[in-house]
């Protein structure tokens, strides 16, 4: 049982995957273009994990550079995305993405 | 003890995570993601990033999540069904993700890597970073500095009535 108690590099990998694993599920699944949108914070946060494992595995702190790159693309990220919901439910009423279909017709 | 307390971060953060996708109310969903967010910094700090985690507890866990649960109260959503899609696609693609995964799991275990670095006391502080960011990554640093001005102004523009 030394994988219990010996954590390695590999925990953090399979943990990443998994979370990132469980955004995609999100994003498939649900309607709700909020719960959409959080799905992919929670994708993007697996990613950071994988570099911040790695940059401990390999004693590099350029990988944390990175993260916090991705941290701030996703602020901007968030902010765009929100804002267009925010004028989607003006006009349509709905953050429902299945119901955005005017360009569909 | 570092074993005990990744697991006990890691258990909570994909519970939490699993609750997020498959709650009804998108305000227990935003909380949710918010406790994962948490837990991540936790495990930030065990792989000793103590500047990221910080910074991802100020930034994700609260800025952006402010952001969200302030537009899901602004947007007055009313609690409904659990909206799933039951689509075709849905399916192949969520195939090909499993296919995915199992061979990312299988590479990773596969893989040897090379042993684990020897570090100094101070990796990962914000004095390393801050040196990083203005030397090395200065144009990005600058770049990240418009992108988010851009997002700033777009922002605006878009969620606004009338300009």
């Amino acid at each position: 049982m030394s994988w219990l108690t010996q954590i390695t590099t590999n925990h953090y990998l399979v943990l990443a995957a998994v979370l990132f694993m469980l955004g995609t599920v999100g994003v498939l699944l649900r309607k709700n273009g909020l719960i959409v949108f959080m799905c992919i914070e929670l994708m993007l946060n697996a990613a950071n994990l994988t570099f911040i494992a790695f940059a401990r595995q390999l004693g590099q702190e350029s990988a944390h550079v990175v993260v916090f790159f991705v941290m701030a693309v996703a602020a901007a990220e968030a902010a765009v995305g929100l804002a267009i919901f925010v004028a989607m439910f003006r006009q349509k009423k709905t953050v429902y993405v299945d119901e955005a279909t005017t360009l569909k017709h | 003890m570092e074993a005990l307390m990744f697991w006990i971060l890691a258990l909570v953060a994909v519970a939490m995570a699993v609750m997020m996708i498959f709650h009804k109310n998108p305000i227990s969903s935003a909380l949710s993601l918010i406790v994962v967010l948490f837990c991540t910094a936790g495990l930030y700090v065990i792989l000793d990033a103590t500047f990221l985690a910080v910074i991802q507890v100020m930034v994700y866990a609260g800025a952006i999540m402010v952001l969200f649960v302030f537009v899901i109260m602004l947007l007055n959503l009313r609690r409904e069904e659990l909206g799933l899609r039951r689509h075709k696609a849905v399916k192949v693609i969520g195939v090909l993700f499993c296919i995915a995964l199992l061979a990312q799991l299988v590479a990773i275990v596969s893989t040897a890597l090379p042993a684990v670095a020897e570090i100094s006391a101070d990796f990962g502080t914000i004095e390393h970073i801050a040196w990083l960011l203005f030397t090395k990554y200065m144009l990005a640093f600058q770049a990240a500095a418009i992108l988010l001005l851009a997002a700033v102004v777009g922002a605006v523009v878009i969620a606004k009535r009338r300009i």
